[in-house]
């Protein structure tokens, strides 16, 4: 945690150089593994791009992939301001995701009302599934990292049990939401040659700039950096240090349930059963840290992180597999993660040259 | 009565086994300082490497195959681990993080080197997996043979009897004092004389052998491929199991017993007249909401090793 904040704090120009560092050693070992397995790492690198940039639908697409990663990376990037590691961001989506569809599946109001409502519904799912771990840390002192991760489990088969149970006779997917829940858009989609594009990317962006101005205009955004900084002294100071622990939790978990929101009344329009993760939470983790915790940051990140993920669609046609992305993805956390080393090697680098 | 348990026992066993045996890695770890979220991750390259090595030497070691598939998972594992040692240990990154980075990269590398080799998603289905066989003598013995002896997997008993060995070299040799110092106080640890990096190496390293071994028993007794739906959550599981077992490597065996059993349930009960009532979903998350209970000393206070978590520096206070 500590070198978390570090990066977010430290000298400016090792803020920017680590990550881009990052990145073009993460591509560079990316290009190393296509040479090593026989495959030509620039069409493989040529593939992604078109996968990505292709046309008006592939942009739409990419758009839409970003959409709910730039939700999920706001919300490990809020906790981690306060100085909490939420990696349960997965199951916070899970939860919003169930919530929004089932609010789009049973009410039956205009699009005004229910919309809205399915919206903050998977909030606030996603904030419940926050404030569990947030309280359990605050009162008890248990460890945020462990619980998060046993919650995304539990949201994973509860979630399962209810769509099987609850909003469908057995099957493995529910209906479509009523279209007056659907944040879809005819003209996003028109535009796009009927990508599934919606107008969930402005929701993601508001939400980045509400973050900026809870964190950096506000009392509360004060007093989180602050419980972030120093649990004890913020105490001393007279905040209230479990209440900005649930707090911060619990809008952490709000930002993942509207990542999940994203997918429930955008991209899928319904929700099924699950086997394993959507991955859109640990993604959400690789984005908070190569964008440093900040808002920009975030949403640039989760752009590089949805076109490679959206690109790799398109690899298979240049021989390479997928999975490639998300070995690319794995080691430029590693490096960002290991950022003293970077930081030393530039030290090292910069006395050199004097 | 009789008859119910030697269907349960057996299968609680074979479902506990790659628990155990991940789990003890992540004692190891955690006990030295170091947390180890990468447990999952680690047993996704023991599966891989298993079944590859099965699949591709099965000709040339025929029965024996099993065995040395689960060794060169062990090396492989504990190869793989090392990343996790060198950034968390050397490079000071985030445990956690980094743990987290393992996951990613050990199922991206798995996945992308199934469909380089074998051109499609998932490989073949293995000639030479584990077979569940009646043991030799002792399962003659009468109750006792039936449940525990017969129709089981040797590899769940050598996981039970390697959990009595880590329990055995944590608490009564002195490398186990000194892996245990590092991870409560490595300062003071540092100052009688202990190479904390190197205590540190170890421990992570050989999480990653027993994650790998973990992996491979878990792939070569029960799904027999690989794929990317191969592992899905037995690592996480693992790491409650190390927590549930408050970081003792035979409470962590009691602890993935119980989540084995808790598994088994959710196959078994249908023919367990009071379980049969119980919806699949509490069978399902039990392990993961009783962790949560035991963190939150609703069963007894579970308490992390001190320094767990908090890279070494030498020289800082």
């Amino acid at each position: 945690m500590r070198q978390v904040i570090q990066v977010t704090s430290n000298n400016r120009l090792f803020g920017i150089l680590v990550p881009i560092i990052s990145v073009l050693l993460g591509l560079i070992v990316g290009a190393i593994i296509m040479v090593i397995s026989g495959h030509n790492p620039i069409e493989g690198y040529i593939a992604l791009w078109n996968g990505a940039f292709y046309d008006a639908f592939t942009i739409g697409e990419t758009i839409r992939r970003i959409t709910p990663l730039i939700l999920t990376g706001l919300a490990i990037a809020f906790a981690f301001r306060t100085g909490l590691f939420n990696i349960g961001a997965e199951g916070q989506v899970i939860v919003g995701w169930l919530a929004a569809v089932w609010i789009g599946l049973v009410v039956d109001a205009p699009m005004i009302i229910h919309l809205p409502l399915a919206v903050l519904a998977g909030a606030l799912a996603g904030g419940l599934w926050g404030f569990i771990p947030g309280l359990l840390k605050a009162k008890l002192g248990v460890h945020e990292v462990i619980v998060t991760i046993m919650m995304n489990y539990i949201a994973m088969f509860v979630s399962n049990e209810i769509v099987r149970s609850v909003l469908t006779d057995h099957n493995t997917s529910t209906e479509k939401i009523a279209a007056t829940a659907s944040l879809g858009s005819e003209w996003l989609q028109a535009l796009t040659f009927y990508s599934r594009l919606h107008y969930g990317i402005l929701i993601a962006l508001f939400a980045a700039v509400v973050m900026w101005f809870i964190i950096d205009r506000t009392t509360v955004g004060y007093e989180l950096k602050a419980v972030g900084f120093n649990r004890h002294a913020s105490k001393y100071a007279g905040m209230n240090v479990s209440k900005n622990i649930i707090l911060s939790m619990v809008i952490s978990g709000a930002f993942a349930g509207l990542a999940g929101v994203m997918e429930g009344l955008g991209t899928y329009g319904n929700v099924s059963v699950i086997s394993g993760f959507t991955n859109l939470g640990f993604d959400g983790i690789a984005v908070a840290l190569l964008g440093a915790n900040n808002p920009l940051g975030v949403i640039l990140a989760a752009i590089l992180f949805g076109v490679l993920k959206e690109g790799a669609g398109e690899m298979p046609s240049a021989g390479v597999p997928t999975e490639l992305v998300d070995i690319i993805i794995a080691i430029i956390i590693f490096f960002v993660a290991s950022s003293y080393i970077i930081r030393w090697a530039l030290t090292r680098f910069k006395k050199e040259g004097k | 009565m009789l008859d119910i348990l030697a269907s349960i026992v057996p299968t609680v066993l074979f479902f506990s086994a790659p628990l155990i045996l991940t789990a003890l890695g992540g004692v190891f770890s955690e006990r030295s300082g170091v947390i180890n979220i990468g447990l999952e991750g680690l047993m996704v390259i023991g599966a891989f490497v298993g079944i590859v090595f099965n699949l591709t030497f099965a000709d040339v070691f025929g029965g024996l195959t099993p065995w040395i598939s689960i060794l060169v998972a062990m090396i492989a594992g504990a190869l793989f681990s090392s990343i996790h040692a060198i950034a968390s240990v050397s490079f000071r990154a985030d445990q956690t993080v980094s743990g987290v980075a393992i996951n990613m990269l050990a199922l991206g590398v798995g996945v992308y080197l199934t469909k380089v080799w074998y051109e499609k998603g998932q490989t073949d289905m293995v000639a030479e997996p584990f077979n569940s066989q009646n043991i030799p003598v002792l399962s003659e013995i009468p109750i006792i043979g039936p449940i525990f002896f017969q129709g089981v997997y040797v590899t769940s008993y050598v996981a039970i009897i390697i959990a009595f060995i880590a329990w055995f070299v944590l608490y009564k040799t002195a490398f186990g004092l000194r892996l245990r110092a590092v991870g409560e106080h490595p300062m003071a640890a540092d100052t009688n004389g202990i190479n904390v990096y190197k205590m540190r190496y170890i421990a992570v390293i050989l999480s990653g052998a027993l994650g790998g071994l973990g992996g491979s028993v878990f792939a070569l007794t029960i799904v027999s491929n690989f794929s990317h739906a191969t592992i899905v959550g037995q690592g996480f599981m693992s790491l409650a199991a190390v927590i549930f077992g408050k970081w003792h490597p035979l409470g962590a065996m009691g602890a993935a017993l119980f989540f084995g059993f808790a598994q088994s349930l959710s196959i078994v009960s249908s023919g367990i007249p009071v379980l049969e009532d119980i919806p699949q979903v509490f069978l399902l998350i039990a392990p993961y909401v009783l962790t949560i209970l035991a963190l939150a000393g609703f069963i007894g206070r579970a308490d992390a090793p001190r320094a767990n978590g908090i890279p070494y520096i030498k020289g800082s206070r």
